[in-house]
């Protein structure tokens, strides 16, 4: 799965959570979940698990302290998925 | 200095009817919500009938966002934060959209138990050690004051937000709360109220306890039967009532419509002493709460003109009109009118305080007194006390103005809360 691929599934993931806004229009690598997109800390674990699911990985605890950013998660989930 | 207390709004999500308007015509009418249970009948409880609110979606989306209802498995929040809200609107106030807490708003919003579908549904993914997948919501709809952590949230409170839970006394004891901590100024405006959670994991305890009856699952509309000679235990319930507690001051500067004036009320405990045990009052407790709330509200007993009482349809509704009676120093022909609410809505636990306690204050504020339902039969133990016109079979059109309501509940504990027309003076 390329970064497009992996982008195009983490985004219905990431809209549940975060408010409407223009920030959220323009979602791009560089998005930072919680001072760009302005989601609540506490929903990260509701998105690590979502990514999962959808992506049938598992994540450990220090991958999920890294996926922070959009590009991040991108990275944290093409690893895992090159593990598999 | 001492405020002067007064209801300005209410809400309520009852068995019988959901908000103010259905159930005032839900009441009147004497309107059933019982209704057989099948997930009840297929969990093999004893009584398979049981008192819930039909709530609609539009009912849900317009107080809860599709975020917060992911993964949502709480009646307990979702019924508290609908009355809630809707007794916000009622009084005529507005959500706080500032960044500002209203410091001198707060809530003191009862609960028993709080998501307890939730926990149920936690407990299985802890055990099959996937606790990692619990999600973050499970402590917010499981912990006890989750509802006035929802509630406070929402309407931006900056006061005391605090849940207090005092079994079936929750919902009568949480307007007392709140009528005290406005009456001595600590803040203007307090939404008092009280929530129960539905389902098997909260009423199978009291199944197991043979106090539910087991005799009406084929005719629930007859199964719950206040003051009835064939009274065969309580229907369990659930649902919500809530109310804007607030200073007259206050209520009159903003023009706000007042409902009543909540002269004074008591708490107190039996104790578990003398014949009070952790499941039955103590009369002598029950009669001094009911005696401290009246000398709280600096009335006379001979003012009382209406009673709502707790009356849950088991044996001890005799034994609760002997200790009004003695309370009050009045019997036979002398004795109050008096109804119960559970004949129509079943026992709803921590929330039967503050949802009968809405019926009570919407009788003084639009003059009638609903009906007592399915008692038909009258336990003679009752008639021997007081007249049978003392207990309403048809609604009555009447002005009321003074009105005690009193819960008792498990733990030998009592709650008396005096309610009075408020008379522009």
């Amino acid at each position: 799965m390329n970064r497009e691929e992996i982008i195009a599934l983490l985004k219905p993931i990431v809209i549940t959570y975060a408010p409407p806004s223009a920030a959220l229009d323009h979602i791009n690598e560089e998005s930072d979940f919680i001072t760009d997109l302005k989601i609540n800390s506490a929903n990260l674990v509701d998105i690590v698990l979502d990514v999962e699911e959808k992506f049938d990985i598992t994540i450990d605890n220090q991958s999920m302290e890294k996926m922070l950013t959009v590009k991040a998660a991108i990275d944290v989930i093409s690893d895992k998925l090159n593990e598999k | 200095m001492e405020h002067r207390v007064v209801i300005t709004g209410m809400g309520v999500v009852a068995p019988n009817a959901i908000g103010l308007n259905d159930f005032i015509d839900a009441i009147k009418n004497g309107v059933s919500g019982i209704e057989f249970d099948q997930q009840l009948a297929d969990l093999q409880f004893s009584c398979q009938i049981a008192a819930k609110p039909k709530l609609k979606e539009e009912q849900i989306s317009t107080c809860f966002s599709p975020l917060e209802l992911r993964n949502f498995n709480s009646t307990g929040i979702l019924y508290g934060v609908i009355a809630g809200m809707e007794a916000w609107a009622d009084a005529g106030l507005a959500i706080n959209g500032s960044n500002e807490p209203n410091w001198d708003y707060g809530t003191i919003f009862g609960a028993c138990t709080s998501g307890i579908a939730k926990f149920h549904e936690s407990i299985y993914k802890i055990d099959e050690q996937n606790v990692k997948k619990l999600g973050s919501t499970v402590v917010a709809q499981t912990m006890n004051s989750g509802i006035s952590a929802y509630l406070g949230g929402k309407l931006g409170l900056g006061n005391q937000v605090s849940t207090n839970s005092s079994a079936c006394c929750t919902g009568t004891e949480s307007l007392i709360l709140a009528f005290e901590r406005v009456k001595y100024g600590h803040a203007v405006i307090m939404l008092a109220g009280s929530t129960s959670d539905s389902g098997p994991y909260v009423w199978g305890g009291f199944d197991a306890m043979k106090v539910c009856t087991y005799k009406h699952n084929e005719s629930p509309k007859h199964g719950s039967r206040p003051m009835s000679n064939t009274a065969s235990g309580f229907v369990p319930g659930s649902g919500a009532g809530a109310f804007v507690v607030e200073s007259l001051t206050h209520a009159l500067a903003r023009g706000a419509k007042i409902y009543a004036e909540i002269l004074g009320g008591n708490v107190n405990s039996g104790g578990q002493r003398g014949t009070g045990t952790m499941t039955a009052p103590s009369p002598i407790a029950v009669q001094k709460c009911i005696q401290n709330a009246l000398t709280n509200a600096q009335i006379d007993a001979n003012e009382v003109d209406v009673i709502n009482g707790h009356l849950t349809a088991t044996a001890m509704d005799a034994l609760e009109i002997d200790n009004w009676a003695k309370a009050l120093n009045r019997k036979g022909e002398n004795f109050p009118l008096i109804n119960s609410l559970k004949g129509m809505v079943g026992h709803c636990l921590a929330a039967s305080g503050s949802i009968e306690c809405v019926a009570a204050v919407l009788q003084i504020k639009h003059n009638f007194i609903f009906p007592n339902v399915n008692c038909e039969d009258l336990n003679p133990a009752i008639t021997d006390l007081i007249n049978e016109n003392k207990i309403p079979q048809q609604m009555v059109s009447k002005q009321i103005n003074t009105l005690v309501k009193a819960s008792f509940g498990f733990g030998d504990i009592n709650a008396c809360i005096v309610f009075k027309k408020y008379h522009k003076s």
